[in-house]
């Protein structure tokens, strides 16, 4: 670890701790302790990988670089050193000094993270302005620059765009170009790719590497996907409940990790998933076309697929690609405009209003959000046994056994049935959610992106369960989704969405080996591997291709 | 097809003119239904009923009601609000000079009052929960919570018994000047302003609170910039929108409302004006005022539209 004398030495945070304190209902406020003595370095020019899970504590120790904290995390013990001097200790005129010009922040939105008022020129060199650093046709110049450097189109005229006017990727490097255009010394990225499209990531975080490089800053990079962190960072550090794992060199953390909990996150999804023969269709979707209300575009092509009984078909693209439409049209939230939708033998009235309550029960939805799909005011019991009332005409204790057997198959066991879901975690609401779908016996289940807010390990868990419950009750999942190594995990079939199309559809088998359309070869080959130089070696491969051709 | 902004702002005037017709028929119809007859009020208790009969075939008051309304939106059309049933005279240029009075004192009210609000808003945001936080609000509140009346009545006792520094009575007459009339208006001002301030005010902040939670805030944090100028820069431009309606309420409410103060102070402006004709049962006149009330309240509001869809980033610029 380096010595507290080396010039070197940019960043050095030691002991730190970090408390907030939470109001539980109807409890007095208590105490939380999110960081327990953490202690880092990061030198010049060097890039610290700072990895975990959520509420690991990787934000919070990221934002105390700034002595900031967010939504009342205190700093109560530790030094946080920048540039030699305790950054805890130069009170309120010293930090707006330092954050913003000697330490700058990348967040995870920037759509979210930029003023919808305000030009993104405006904004991007607001800083430099306001310290002085230059006159404003220089500092324009230098995002311009910037901008370039990011491989940004039209870097002369993108400042005076609008950030709704920009994609989401685009918008992730202007906020880049808004870190580095004061010269800072460190630039906190916080998950600054987590939420783009595996296409689009590479992209950025070649252009994040680039510019690292370019400028000689230093960086804290912040993320729970290890592959990622791999490509960019010179030292890892693994934190779980606010403590440290591991801390190391990448090649030493991701080659040989020495604790189990890093092994474990540099291995996950170790499902093996044996791919079912093909048999006649349960769902079949011919020729499907669907189109929102007032545009004069559709969002569907000519969708054609096939999902036989107790298989699971995953259904893969970027944001944007029609998954999600393609729920929506089979459950009849948006009639499709032309096509045929077959169930188990029968017509699917394109409308909601047109199907029987059997259509309804034997075609069932799990959501991304579990959060937001369950009503906080009702109990575990009332959430699982309303479709048991409504389907079944279930009552009194006959439904409260039932209930508790589906909490039983969902793993959760006694004493949940009367909790709310603000009492339960992340992946034990998406397993309600799941036990919900399961009340009304359905033959489908239409799955939306139902790990993709979960953490590694936990998303693990819920896949296990979900093959499970298809291996024992036999039902069939249509699994939306953009995470490539989840369809690998659980599909039989797949279909490959682009721009509302089917791009390649098939076995699992015959999808996922080549010869590949070009879009699939993008994709697949976009997903970042746990191996150092991968990025440069895709970046290479690609390079080569387009000279060639 | 044209700028999407042109199109909002076109449906936004043809409602409001809707509006504005709606609310004629109801100004219409709601001084047809009230208690008593015209001819009689105008004649006194003695009259014959041959004499009543006569009058009223006169004053058109035989004819359907759907005749009547339409020949009284014919003639306000024109710009004929009709004659004064008390005095004989055409009510237009009376009202005219009434309204004018009126729109003074409510601008003068509002050039004061709305910069404060806004001001005192960001102030408090800046502090918000500590003392400059709690005075502002306990001020506004304090005088919001007073009426009209009283605040007149007080500050007359203050400023014009006690100190002698502006005139209680707020007569104004053709041929002041621009400084005499200011003098004159000081304290009816000043009332208005207390009146409407707390309620901008307290929007003001509650609006800019609520962008203040908003990942672009924490950026500008993170950037290092002063307190208030990420009140004022960042989170300001953002909470325009409902801002401007309260605004828009009460400079409504400023030309609408004032008929207390006015009466308090004596000040010749449209409330006294309405006041003295209600009592007289002058239905044109009523009518006159309800419906040039109704114009300010509908125009203001559409104002208040208008500058919420140009407020808005996404409708100014479109992808």
């Amino acid at each position: 670890m380096p010595d507290k004398a080396d010039p070197q030495t940019l960043l050095e945070i030691r002991d730190l701790v970090l408390e907030a304190t939470s109001y539980p209902p109807g409890e007095p406020p208590k105490t939380v302790t999110l960081v327990h003595g953490v202690s880092l370095a990061v030198e010049k020019g060097k890039v610290l990988g700072l990895i975990g899970e959520s509420g690991a504590g990787k934000s919070t120790i990221g934002l105390s670089s700034m002595a900031y904290g967010r939504g009342g995390v205190r700093i109560t013990g530790g030094q946080i050193i920048v540039n030699g001097r305790d950054i805890l200790k130069i009170g309120a005129g010293g930090l707006r000094k330092l954050r913003g010009k000697e330490v700058t922040y990348v967040a995870q939105s920037a759509a979210a993270s930029f003023n919808p008022a305000k030009p993104l020129m405006e904004q991007v060199i607001e800083t430099t302005l306001a310290s002085g650093q230059m006159t404003r046709a220089a500092a324009e110049a230098r995002a311009v620059d910037l901008f370039r450097q990011l491989g940004l189109p039209n870097p002369e005229t993108i400042g005076k765009r609008f950030p709704h006017q920009v994609s989401g990727g685009q918008l992730q490097r202007v906020m880049t170009a808004m870190a580095l255009c004061p010269k800072p010394d460190l630039v906190i990225f916080d998950e600054p790719t987590t939420a783009l499209d595996v296409t689009t990531q590479i992209d950025v975080l070649a252009a994040i590497k680039r510019a690292i490089h370019e400028t000689g800053v230093a960086a804290l990079y912040i993320t729970h996907d290890l592959a990622v962190v791999a490509q960019v960072a010179d030292d890892i550090m693994v934190l779980r409940h606010g403590r440290m794992v591991e801390y190391g060199s990448v090649q030493q953390v991701i080659e040989a990790p020495r604790e189990d909990y890093t092994r474990a996150l540099v291995s996950v999804r170790s499902i093996d998933h044996a791919e079912k023969p093909e048999a006649p269709p349960l769902l079949r979707i011919q020729n499907v076309t669907a189109r929102y209300k007032g545009t004069a575009f559709d969002v569907l092509k000519n969708v054609s697929v096939d999902l036989p009984p107790g298989q699971t078909l995953a259904v893969v693209g970027e944001s944007g690609s029609g998954k999600s439409t393609l729920a929506r049209v089979i459950t009849g939230l948006l009639p499709a405009s032309q096509g045929r939708i077959t169930f188990d033998g029968r017509d699917l009235s394109a409308d909601l209003a047109g199907r029987s309550r059997d259509d309804l029960r034997e075609l069932q939805m799990i959501y991304q959000m579990a959060d937001v799909a369950m009503n906080p005011r009702q109990t575990v019991e009332t959430i699982i046994g309303r479709p048991l009332e409504f389907y079944f005409g279930l009552k009194g204790a006959e439904k409260r056994k039932r209930v508790q057997e589906l909490l039983d198959q969902i793993e959760m066991g006694k004493g949940f049935a009367d909790r709310y879901p603000a009492e339960l975690s992340g992946g034990q609401k998406q397993r309600v959610c799941i036990a919900r779908a399961l009340a009304a016996k359905p033959k489908l289940i239409i799955c939306d992106e139902v790990t993709s807010a979960l953490d590694p390990l936990v998303a693990d868990g819920i896949l296990k369960l979900l093959l499970d419950l298809q291996a024992r009750e036999g039902v069939a999942y249509l699994f939306i989704t953009h995470d490539l190594a989840t369809v690998r995990a659980i599909a039989d079939r797949i279909a490959v969405m682009f721009k509302g199309q089917v791009q390649r559809y098939g076995a699992k088998s015959d999808v996922l080996a080549p010869p590949f359309d070009a879009y699939t070869d993008l994709l697949l080959s976009s997903v970042p591997e746990m191996k150092l130089g991968w990025l440069e070696q895709v970046l290479e491969t690609r390079r080569m291709e387009s000279a060639g051709n | 097809m044209a700028h999407p902004i042109l199109k909002l702002v076109a449906q936004r005037v043809a409602l409001g003119l809707l509006l504005l017709l709606a609310a004629s028929v109801l100004i219409f119809i709601g001084t047809q239904i009230l208690p008593g007859d015209v001819a009689q009020a105008i004649l006194g208790q003695s009259a014959t009923p041959e004499t009543l009969a006569n009058l009223r075939a006169e004053l058109g008051l035989n004819e359907p009601v759907v005749s009547r309304y339409f020949s009284w939106l014919f003639g306000v059309l024109h710009g004929d609000l009709g004659t004064a049933l008390s005095n004989g005279q055409p009510i237009a240029p009376a009202l005219g000079a009434r309204l004018a009075n009126t729109l003074f004192l409510a601008s003068c009210a509002a050039v004061i009052a709305v910069p404060l609000a806004v001001l005192l808003g960001l102030v408090s945001v800046r502090y918000r929960n500590r003392w400059p936080d709690k005075l502002i609000s306990a001020v506004t509140l304090a005088t919001i919570s007073v009426p009209e009346f009283l605040l007149g009545y007080i500050v007359i006792f203050f400023l014009a018994v006690q100190y002698r520094l502006l005139p209680s009575l707020s007569t104004v007459y053709d041929g002041m000047t621009l400084g005499e009339r200011l003098y004159a208006i000081g304290l009816p001002v000043i009332v208005l302003v207390l009146a409407v301030l707390g309620h901008m005010m307290r929007m003001t902040r509650a609006a800019i609170l609520n962008v203040m939670q908003s990942a672009y805030v924490e950026t500008a944090e993170l950037k290092g910039l002063r307190p208030f100028t990420i009140i004022a820069r960042h989170a300001f431009p953002n909470a325009i929108a409902p801002v401007v309606n309260v605004v828009m309420i009460n400079l409504a409410y400023l030309v609408v409302g004032v008929v207390v103060v006015e009466v308090v102070f004596v000040y010749p402006g449209m409330g006294q004006y309405l006041v003295d004709h209600v009592s007289k049962r002058d239905v044109p006149v009523v009518q006159a005022c309800g419906l040039v009330f109704a114009g300010v309240y509908i125009g203001l509001n559409l104002i208040a539209d208008i500058v919420s869809i140009l407020a808005n980033p996404r409708l100014r610029h479109p992808k």
